[in-house]
């Protein structure tokens, strides 16, 4: 799902590139292709997404095809190939969580949100949707919210009120 | 009270850094590896401890390191499995939280015993908090001199590094996880060559488990013998086990190998039994891919024998009356929870993280979750349920990876075990979306299964 026209194009920042400079000094001489997955981990901390251009950014930096960045990204769950919401809410659906209510969790935040999982609020804050285990399951239900995937267990409908207020009231402060 | 290896400090305030770690008698298993022992002791300490891979497999530790190919001006490599994604599972992510140094501890001891300079551990991109803790742990231990050049003036050098993955199940896989280390997706390798041959870029490689990593350490310290005395028979030392479900308390719990497993449920050293005065309608032993089993069966063998926690115990009786121990995850499902719906939501689990190399699990997975949600919902035919069992035997053992085998499993568990409960949802498909069955027939469970079930072990 790779969509050409949300294509802007991005200038990675001098801090960014450093940051690259430091995981590629991980790996043996030209194996470099091993940072992928970091990289796009802070591409997408600093952009909120990996859009094609930032892909073929990294490509060019790491000296691979930019398919081979395309087919990592749109294998792995974690990197959004389209926009979302500034707080993208994340809550595990797997059997365990749903043993103690990630289901009633997860309509309950459509309902607060507003919106159906994958599409974002009108104001451009927030997004959800559900994923699979997330090895926390005597904790659950719970939820991480990235890019530092801040992690909150034991939810309730109020918890996830007050959680969802905090945020937009920290977004207004900001 | 069993005996704690692993988290015998766990409530000491600041365990989770150098300093703290080190008062409790933490790197001493570094000291004692590098200036007293040679990579072949260590070896042979840990093949003499017994330890069973604590990942899922439970293949022995020493073997795994023993089969490690040194050609001669090729580096090796250990790879960490820090990818902890069985659904049930929560154990290793507990572990780097809050004893970070047991995880570098064992790491610089082990890539030590297999002459490795630079080791990775490979954490799943959702633990960013536990990455942060770990490389923060990485560099306290090399300002201390425990990592890096010449460590202890030993001469030997080693270089840590935690690796992110990108959200993948598959990445637990250890050929999977290689690929995804080498920047690509998660596609697990045909094997041979083993990874121990040729794993990361082509290198000879060993690929361990959090939690087995952490259990060098108290084997370098106190030696293998002293921990085979843990457990029982072939399953020795102690286990990380991850309870969840409807437990009054949920949570890791580091228990003695060959613990009963209705003590583990219902003793206050443990899990106080199960939530809300509710009964025990099933339990999920080792991980979503283990087989479900009925409350009877989880406390008792079929010969009527207390059924304990130990690697030989669950699997006694095969899949016809038993299970395996896997990653010790282990989910307790009381009376209202509807193994129909259960069954659904693992299935969806596997078809979202099969990874598509090979037909019958790519298919095969999405074949299963579109039948159990018929079922679930009210739309379902006998015949669906004889389908089921057809699809998930087409899956089981014609995949490269054990993710089919872990897809079809429950599957089949939860058919061979519940099949009265299926068939409920098929006759009373309005009744079905209201209530539960409940607890029913649960305790005479065998003679429910299908002939093939009975012909299968």
């Amino acid at each position: 799902m790779l969509k050409v026209e949300e294509t802007q194009p991005v200038e990675f920042s001098s801090a960014l590139l450093a940051k690259f400079d430091e995981v590629v000094k991980r790996y043996p001489e030209g194996k470099q292709k091993s940072a992928l997955l970091p990289l796009l981990h802070l591409v997408q901390a600093e952009f909120g997404w990996t859009s094609v251009p930032a892909m073929d950014k990294v490509a060019e930096y790491l000296k691979i095809q930019p398919i081979e960045v395309y087919e990592v990204a749109s294998f792995y769950t974690m990197y959004f190939l389209q926009p979302k919401g500034k707080y993208v809410l994340e809550v595990c659906r797997t059997g365990p969580c749903c043993l103690v209510g990630a289901e009633k969790i997860m309509d309950h935040i459509a309902q607060k949100l507003g919106v159906k999982e994958g599409e974002v609020t009108a104001d451009g804050l927030f997004s959800w949707r559900g994923v699979e285990c997330l090895a926390a399951c005597g904790f659950g239900p719970v939820l991480q919210i990235g890019p530092e995937y801040t992690f909150y267990e034991n939810l309730t409908e109020q918890s996830v009120d007050q959680l969802i207020d905090d945020l937009k009231n920290k977004d207004l402060r900001q | 009270m069993g005996r704690k290896l692993l988290l015998e400090h766990i409530n000491v305030p600041g365990i989770n850094t150098l300093a703290v770690y080190r008062e409790k008698g933490g790197y001493r298993a570094v000291e004692k590896a590098l200036k007293t022992l040679t990579p072949e002791d260590i070896v042979e300490e840990v093949k003499k401890s017994g330890l069973r891979g604590r990942g899922g497999a439970g293949f022995p530790t020493g073997m795994k390191w023993s089969f490690l190919a040194k050609p001669e001006g090729v580096p090796r490599y250990l790879v960490c499995n820090g990818d902890e994604s069985e659904p049930g599972t929560f154990k290793d992510r507990f572990l780097m939280t809050h004893i970070p140094h047991a995880l570098i501890e064992g790491m610089i001891v082990s890539s030590y015993a297999l002459g490795a300079n630079t080791s990775y551990i490979y954490v799943r991109g959702e633990m960013m908090p536990q990455i942060r803790i770990l490389e923060k742990a990485i560099e306290e231990a090399k300002a201390a001199g425990f990592l890096g050049k010449n460590i202890l003036g030993t001469g030997y050098d080693l270089e840590l590094y935690v690796q992110p993955g990108g959200g993948a199940y598959i990445c637990g896989e250890e050929t999977a996880l290689l690929e995804s280390l080498e920047g690509k997706r998660g596609n697990p390798r045909i094997k041979p060559p083993f990874p121990a041959i040729a794993g990361l870029y082509g290198c000879p490689t060993v690929v361990n488990n959090v939690e087995s990593i952490a259990a060098v350490v108290p084997i370098v310290n106190d030696g293998g013998d002293e921990y085979a005395k843990i457990g029982i028979g072939r399953s020795t030392g102690t286990k990380l086990i991850s309870a969840s479900g409807n437990l009054v308390k949920p949570g890791v719990y580091e228990i003695e190998l060959g613990l009963p497993v209705e003590e583990f449920i219902y003793s206050d050293e443990y899990c106080g039994g199960i939530a809300n005065g509710k009964r025990l309608k099933a339990t999920v032993a080792g991980g979503s891919s283990v087989p479900i089993l009925p409350a009877n069966l989880t406390l008792k063998l079929a010969n009527g024998e207390p059924r304990l926690m130990s690697y030989e115990s669950l699997s006694e009786g095969g899949f016809a009356t038993g299970t395996m121990l896997g990653s010790g995850g282990f989910i307790a499902f009381d009376e209202d929870q509807c193994i129909v719906r259960n069954t659904w939501n693992f299935s969806s689990f596997y078809h979202h993280e099969s990874c598509g190399q090979c037909s019958p699990c790519r298919e095969g997975t999405g074949w299963m979750e579109k039948i159990l949600h018929k079922i679930e919902h009210g739309h379902g035919t006998m015949e669906d349920i004889d389908l089921l069992w057809d699809v998930q035997r087409k899956i089981e053992g014609n995949t490269i990876c054990p993710l089919g085998d872990a897809a079809a499993w429950p599957v089949a568990a939860a058919i061979r075990h519940f099949r009265d409960e299926f068939e409920w949802h098929v006759k009373e498909p309005m009744k079905s979306q209201s209530t539960n069955y409940g607890l029913a027939n649960y305790a005479n469970p065998i003679e429910k299964a299908p002939e093939e079930v009975k012909s299968q072990n």
